[in-house]
């Protein structure tokens, strides 16, 4: 059994227990990232570490129609320039591709925030990366449900 | 040409963080879904965004498959100096189109 | 006697009962499809630099103002659209007197053309009718739904009322057995909505484009497995003829987005 079948059992609790007291699940744990993710990632990276964390992957957990869902991507960062993010990219797991988008920054931006909307063929686990201009690399990775329209043509 | 509306303010005071918003009509078709006929549809997709502030390169986004129809695209500018963003498209099959704002910065 | 028509009395109310369960309540507030959707899709409908079917608009204002062939524009007899167009939308289907039969608004729009401007009728759910049906609906946006009283449209109405009611398709649903009858349940995987009409022409994420009543209509009977009449037809009309009378009141959004 692969092991990004299911989610890691502290999750699986959180989600249980938010799920038994009723609670919206609020809280969405850093997510270890799949093997297919990794390796994309690290084409993007050349081969550069990544750690989790100063990005902020903002994308809703559960999705009514994934042919427009909106994402917005921020990161923390002064974008000064010599402190500023050069390069954001979102990389999904299950489409029939895996990039989804992969952007240019410059300290001109003053704030390193982007939004699209994106294509999600199933439900699937995505990364946002950020290049720094110190050569650091940062991630978020987040677990979308999609579900389908009802009533198609 | 397709139809575009752009949000970008027309006045700004040096030092302001402007949010610029696009939207473009365009397909964006994936080349992976079949028609009609049973046949895959070719890829028809916009490529590349490109922000220029008076000719200087801002932020470009390389767009695949996986960004939706009419592609919507937002980001921060810094008000710097009065003068004019562009804003470009391009595609496959030849898709390119260019609109520009001006903005006065005081 | 006396049992026996106390009987009847019974099953009569009882049938009155169940009847009056496959209506809509009249006392329960009615929500938009809108209410039912998640944040981040609201405010796609609400912003008009988010919302994608504001470049059908778009493109229908300059539709609008366009010459066709060797004849002359809409804004020709109708000036500003923003005046001239408030609250047209809000009415229709409406009855009209020429063609004697209830006209959507793009049948209009389609009679306008070929009586006054002389040029070629649009093809349904062409992208230059969206265009045009979008912006003059546009125009209502924000004021109650407001069904035409013209005394003609009462039979074909009620025809569109029967129409919804009635079980068709391989899956043997009516529209009121989901819309009036369920609506808040999930259907795989789905919140079925109380089925309002109030933000069409609508862009589709499903479609990733904006489409008219009518093709999502034919979605709806694609659903149940039902063979969809073809555009323009009259039992299509008729459908949303009703449709319009059971959203009476409601606040138009065109044009809404959903999924």
């Amino acid at each position: 059994m692969n092991h990004h079948d299911l989610p890691p059992p502290s999750r699986r609790i959180v989600l249980a227990a938010a799920v038994a007291i009723g609670l919206p699940v609020l809280w969405r744990p850093a997510q270890a990232m799949s093997d297919v993710l990794t390796g994309v990632l690290n084409t993007f990276t050349g081969g550069a570490p990544t750690r989790e964390g100063k990005v902020h992957f903002d994308i809703a957990p559960l999705v009514e129609n994934g042919n427009t869902v909106p994402v917005t991507v921020t990161v923390e960062s002064p974008m000064s320039a010599d402190n500023h993010v050069q390069a954001l990219a979102i990389f999904n797991e299950k489409n029939p591709q895996r990039e989804v988008v992969a952007c240019k920054l410059t300290p001109r931006m003053g704030k390193a925030n982007v939004s699209t909307r994106i294509r999600l063929a199933t439900s699937q686990q995505l990364v946002a990366v950020a290049k720094m201009s110190d050569g650091s690399c940062w991630t978020h990775t987040v677990d979308v449900v999609v579900t389908l329209a009802a009533c198609i043509e | 040409m397709a139809r575009t509306l752009i949000n970008a303010p027309r006045t700004a005071r040096k030092g302001d963080v402007m949010e610029i918003r696009t939207l473009i009509a365009h397909p964006m078709e994936t080349g992976y879904r079949a028609g009609a006929d049973g046949r895959t549809l070719p890829r028809d997709i916009i490529r590349r965004f490109a922000c220029r502030y008076n000719n200087e390169l801002v932020f470009s986004a390389d767009l695949y498959p996986a960004i939706s129809a009419n592609p919507y695209l937002a980001f921060q500018v810094v008000a710097d100096a009065s003068g004019t963003l562009t804003f470009t498209w391009e595609g496959d099959n030849g898709f390119a189109q260019t609109e520009s704002a001006t903005i006065t910065v005081s | 006697m006396i049992a026996s028509r106390a009987a009847l009395a019974l099953i009569a109310a009882l049938l009155a009962w169940a009847g009056a369960a496959g209506a809509q309540d009249p006392a329960k507030p009615r929500r938009s499809g809108f209410d039912t959707m998640s944040p981040r899709i609201q405010a796609m409908q609400r912003d008009d630099l988010q919302n994608p079917g504001m470049l059908w608009v778009a493109d229908g204002e300059v539709l609008w103002n366009k010459i066709f062939g060797i004849s002359f524009s809409c804004a020709h007899c109708h000036g500003d659209a923003k005046q001239s167009m408030r609250g047209v939308a809000a009415r229709y289907p409406d009855w009209d007197p020429v063609e004697q039969r209830p006209v959507d608004l793009s049948q209009r729009i389609n009679l306008c053309r070929t009586r006054h401007q002389l040029v070629m009728p649009l093809p349904p759910e062409s992208v230059e009718l969206l265009d045009l049906e979008a912006y003059v609906a546009n125009q209502s946006r924000g004021m109650p739904i407001a069904p035409s009283s013209a005394r003609e449209l009462e039979a074909p109405r009620e025809r569109g009322r029967a129409l919804y009611t009635q079980r068709i398709g391989q899956l043997n649903l009516s529209c009121a057995l989901c819309h009036d009858q369920r609506p808040g349940h999930v259907l795989a995987g789905a919140t079925i909505p109380e089925g309002h009409i109030n933000g069409y022409p609508t862009y589709r994420l499903e479609w990733q484009g904006l489409g008219s009543l009518q093709r999502r209509l034919r979605n709806c009977l694609s659903g149940v497995r039902a063979e969809p009449p073809p555009f323009n037809s009259t039992e299509m009309v008729e459908l949303e003829l009703y449709l319009a009378q059971r959203s009476a009141g409601m606040t138009i959004e065109t044009p809404a987005v959903r999924p």
